[in-house]
Parts: structure tokens; C-alpha cells; sequence
């Protein structure tokens, strides 16, 4: 199935583009799960985990998540098939739970602005961010060279 | 597997160009040590400090702490795969330097090390700040990247704890303490009432930064196997981690964990601690599920009656937690889980990401929300430069008058998840 990223990292975009098909959207973290949501609603299934990662939402900007099939799979960018799509209902369960979470962690957050943080803190959020998604490659059997 | 642990109580440490360990006092000789630190060529500068218990010292950002051993009898050497040659450690006799530990302080990830204080308030929520701690302060050369500069601080507090620990090879013990683990005939034939008990550890393996090592090998591409509890006291797992300050397991904790104790403690007595099954925590699904299915079948295959289960981090980690769970309650097995909860700063929030009626036996290290209050300190090891962005932090987290104003989860160790720590939850 085609195998493809959804992430608000523009260091995931620019380094990944090569070795798979990156959805970027310039979102917030929220945002970003909830446009994964609704993939997974259209048949998308999740192959990482969508709250991976010790740094918490509303700590980090920045979530790349690694998704299979759905409608990308046919919409040009990816070798999918016509197949009428199913919804995986385990994949619906985690992003939904990892919404939640996410809306419960800006509910208490007192973490500044991403307007406000450095370049080098931005930088290093998107390294862990980078880091994570990359960590999945070996298992998804996706080569980065 | 039979260890016979020797410790040697270190009451101070000083400067000295004669290392040695006299009359519980470790004498250290910082420029030889520094020299060695400084072959790497990634690493730019570096220097020591000592920080003592009741001083008013705050050091951050830490990344490590390790405490010094050294093998003097049986295979192997401490740190296997790492320092010492890859051969099978846990039995003969380790030394180790008790009541001290090398803290690698440096930035990595800026948001993510965490703060030590030796006095005041914070000092409570740390069992480092009981330790004489001899402090690497580290900078990378310019542009170095960050898993790079992780493995250079991280290979440099491992060295300098080995070498170290040799200053004790020919000194006498001030206690012993003797474990040994059975075999799984042995340990039905000597213990046949008795319930069987393993130890489920789960390693932090989500990526670079989030990374364990076990004989040298990154977690994250094993599978769960079997290994004796005493091969962690030998230093067969290390921390590669550099995220959550309050629930990373420091490689120290890898040496002392407290639920290998425990079950020790309780081995022969009130129950068959019949050893250890280690696995990973990845963030790629099929990884989540192959290793919980691994796990639940090793437990079974064990003949278990009971598992007590420690997770390491929060979010991705609570889904191979609650995994874990279920399939090894699922084969008949009772489980105990150890965690930390993310309850938010009143308390009042659902404390885990995921949840599971089976998961109905639960031990909380703490809530790492909860807000504290720490005053100024007279001394600073390492540097203040991220302490309004540390994870739990906040924007005018750093007082004006040098107080911090953060979460709990800004202190190294304080809810940790092998229950290393005093806190708990009402």
C-alpha cells in the first residue's frame, strides 16, 4: 500500500521529499492530527504512532505522522489502487484518543508561543520531530538514500 | 547467574593530581580526565565540577548520570558493547562506587535536559542530589549535529565512569550483597509454592535522542528477549535518551533499578523472581505489535503467575504499556504497571494516554505537572540559558531574582517510572 507522511515540519518536507510522499500543511500540532484524522475517516491507515515522542503537544510545534492507502493513495501523488476504501477502525481509535490527549495538554499549557521560540529551539524541535518519523523507516522498509 | 555486588562508600570527592580512593574519599586528577574527554574531536570544551549534597548548587542541563563500577572477578566488564568488549556480564563480582555518580551536563535537545539541585526544595524531588557528583560539563564544536554531540557526551561519561571505577579494583568492599538468579528448572524444584514473578522492562527506543542500548545494540531494532537481572547491575543497559528529564531512565537507574531490587528482596521469601523480559517501545505500529506479542509469549512460555511492568516516557509508550498489559492478562498472567501520570497542573486530568480495564493493578510515580517553586541557588554547574524552555517550563519560568517557577517534570528523575523516587499520588 502507499506508504506516505502527513507533517507540519518543514525540515520533514525538505528532507524527506526524496524518499517518500510528503503531505506538508504549515498547521498547528492540533491541526495536524485532526487533517490526519480525517484521512484515517477516508480510509487512510496509521502506521506510526500519533503521539510519538517524549516531547509533549504544546511543548513541540512539530508532528510528522506516517500513514498507508486513503485517498492520497489515488489522487496522483502515489501508486494506489481504485479499491473502494474501508475505514480501519484501530487507526480511528489511537488518532481520536491522540486528539483528546492533545486537546488536553493546550487546555493546561503554559508553553510559549511558537512565534515566540528561537530559531535554534524551532530548529531543535524539528530534529526530534525528524528523528522520530525517520526512526520508523528500517520497519516501513523505506530506503533514505 | 550468580553476582556478588561490592560497595565501596564514596563520602567526598576532591581534586588531586594522585587519583585514588582513600578513607572513602575519591581523589580525581581533572586534567588527565579532561585530556581523554577531549579526543573526541567533536567535542570543543570541556571541564569538571564537584557538586556536594546540602551545597547550594544547581546543575542543568543535565543529559546522564551514571554511577562508577568496575568488574574485578567473572566475564566481561561493565558497559558491555559500549566500554567493555561485548561477552555475557551478571555473574563473578562488580565493584561499585556507592554514594557518587559522573553527571554529563550539557545542551542537546535545549528544551529537553533537566535540573539537579543539591539544596532547597528541589533537591527532595531528586535522588541525585544525595550524591557527590562529579559534573562533566560538555560544548560540541560548532555545527556538530545532535545525535552526533548525544553519542560523543554519552561515550564520554561512560569512559570516564569506567576509568574511573578502576581506582577501586584492588580496594576492599565496605558491604557485599550477594544476587543470583535460578534457572527455570532450578528455580521450580527449590521454589515449588512459590508464584513466579517477572520483570517486564520497556526500553525508550523511539529514535535518535530517544534511544537505548543493550550490550551496545539500539533497542529499537530487537526483539523482547531474556536477560538475567543482574546483567543490568553490570551495565548491560545504557540511557541514550535525552527527553522527559522526570521519567527517563538514567543509566544509573539501569544499574540500581528498584524493581530488580525489590523482586531480589522478595526472591525465596514471598515469591520466584524468575528474571527479566526486556522490550522496546517504537513508534511504528507493527513494531508495537510485534513486540507485545513477543512479550506476552515469552511470559507464558516462562510459566508465570505474575508480571510487574515499567514503562519509560509518556504518549507513544502508554500504547506498548497497555499492550503489554493486556496480552500477558490475557494469557492468565497478572500484571502490576508502573508509570507516571501527565494529569495536569490541578490533578484532575486522565493521567495516561491510553487505558485498559486489565490494567487494573497501577503504581504512579507522580503527577509531572504539578507545579513547584525553586529558589535561587548560589551556584550554577552547566548554564540557566534554557531553563524558560525546558519541557514543564514556561516563559518567565526563570525569575528576575534567579527562582524558577515550573512543572515538576523540569527536575532529573523526579517521577521516574521504575518507582526510583518518593513521590506518589493520594
Amino acid at each position: 500500500m502507499h506508504k506516505w507522511i502527513i507533517t507540519n515540519n518543514p525540515l520533514v518536507r525538505d528532507k524527506l521529499n526524496e524518499s517518500i510522499d510528503v503531505d506538508y500543511r504549515p498547521c498547528s500540532y492540533l491541526e495536524l492530527l485532526q487533517a490526519a484524522r480525517d484521512e484515517i475517516h477516508e480510509g487512510a491507515v496509521l502506521l506510526t504512532h500519533p503521539l510519538s515522542g517524549s516531547v509533549k503537544p504544546g511543548e513541540t510545534p512539530y508532528k510528522s505522522i506516517m500513514l498507508a492507502g486513503g485517498k492520497r493513495s489515488f489522487s496522483g501523488t502515489g501508486a494506489g489502487s481504485s479499491k473502494a476504501l474501508k475505514t480501519d477502525f484501530a487507526s480511528v481509535e489511537l488518532i481520536e484518543s491522540a486528539v483528546e490527549t492533545c486537546q488536553k495538554f493546550l487546555q493546561h499549557a503554559r508553553w510559549p508561543e511558537p512565534e515566540k521560540l528561537s530559531e535554534q529551539v524551532h530548529r531543535d524541535f524539528q530534529v526530534v520531530d525528524y528523528t522520530l518519523i525517520i526512526s520508523a523507516f528500517p520497519s516501513a522498509g523505506i530506503s533514505r538514500d | 547467574m550468580k553476582l556478588q555486588l561490592g560497595y565501596i562508600d564514596i563520602r567526598d570527592i576532591k581534586f588531586d593530581k594522585n587519583p585514588r580512593i582513600e578513607n572513602g574519599v575519591l581523589y580525581v586528577d581533572p586534567d588527565a580526565l579532561i585530556a581523554s574527554v577531549l579526543q573526541d574531536e567533536l567535542i570543543k570544551n570541556a571541564h569538571l565540577e564537584i557538586a556536594k549534597p546540602g551545597e547550594s548548587v544547581r546543575i542543568t542541563p543535565v543529559k546522564d548520570v551514571i554511577e562508577p563500577r568496575v568488574k574485578v572477578e567473572g566475564r566481561g566488564g561493565v558497559f558491555p558493547g559500549m566500554v567493555a568488549k561485548v561477552d555475557t556480564v551478571g555473574s563473578g563480582k562488580t565493584y561499585v562506587l556507592r554514594g557518587m555518580a559522573v553527571v554529563t551536563c550539557g545542551k542537546i535537545c535545549g528544551f529537553q535536559e533537566g535540573i539537579i539541585d543539591m539544596s532547597g526544595p528541589g533537591a527532595d524531588y531528586t535522588p541525585f542530589s544525595k550524591l557527590n557528583n562529579l559534573c562533566l560539563v560538555i560544548e560540541p564544536q560548532e555545527g556538530v549535529k545532535q545525535h552526533e554531540y548525544e553519542h560523543a557526551c554519552r561515550m564520554a561519561g561512560l569512559n570516564m565512569a569506567a576509568a574511573i571505577a578502576e581506582l577501586a579494583r584492588e580496594l576492599t568492599p565496605d558491604e557485599t550483597k550477594d544476587f543470583e538468579t535460578l534457572t527455570v528448572k532450578e528455580g521450580m524444584e527449590k521454589y515449588p509454592d512459590l508464584p513466579r514473578v517477572a520483570y517486564v522492562q520497556m526500553l525508550q527506543s523511539q529514535g535518535l535522542l530517544h534511544d537505548t542500548y543493550v550490550y551496545g545494540v539500539d533497542a529499537k531494532r530487537t526483539l523482547p528477549t531474556l536477560i538475567s537481572p543482574t546483567e543490568t547491575m553490570d551495565g548491560a543497559i545504557v540511557s541514550g535518551n535525552c527527553v522527559s528529564a522526570c521519567d527517563k531512565n538514567t543509566t544509573y537507574h539501569h544499574e540500581n533499578n528498584p524493581v530488580v531490587a525489590d523482586l531480589f528482596e522478595q526472591h525465596g521469601k514471598t515469591l520466584n523472581f524468575v528474571g527479566m523480559i526486556i522490550t522496546n517501545e517504537n513508534v511504528y505500529l507493527a513494531d508495537k505489535q510485534r513486540s507485545s506479542d513477543h512479550t506476552a509469549e515469552l511470559a507464558e512460555y516462562l510459566s508465570l503467575d505474575g508480571a510487574v511492568i515499567s514503562q519509560e516516557g509518556f504518549g507513544n509508550p502508554d500504547t506498548d504499556l497497555i499492550m503489554n498489559c493486556v496480552k500477558i492478562e490475557d494469557k492468565g498472567i497478572k500484571t502490576v504497571i508502573i508509570t507516571d501520570e501527565y494529569a495536569g497542573q490541578d490533578g484532575k486530568s486522565q493521567s495516561l494516554a491510553d487505558a485498559d480495564p486489565k490494567a487494573n493493578a497501577c503504581v504512579t510515580g507522580g503527577n509531572a505537572n504539578m507545579v513547584i517553586r525553586l529558589p535561587k541557588m548560589d551556584k550554577v554547574i552547566g548554564t540557566l540559558d534554557y531553563v524558560n524552555v525546558i519541557a514543564g517550563a514556561h516563559e518567565g519560568s526563570l525569575q528576575p531574582d534567579g527562582s524558577i517557577e515550573a512543572e515538576l517534570q523540569v527536575i532529573t528523575g523526579a517521577t521516574n517510572e521504575l518507582g526510583f523516587n518518593k513521590l506518589s499520588a493520594r
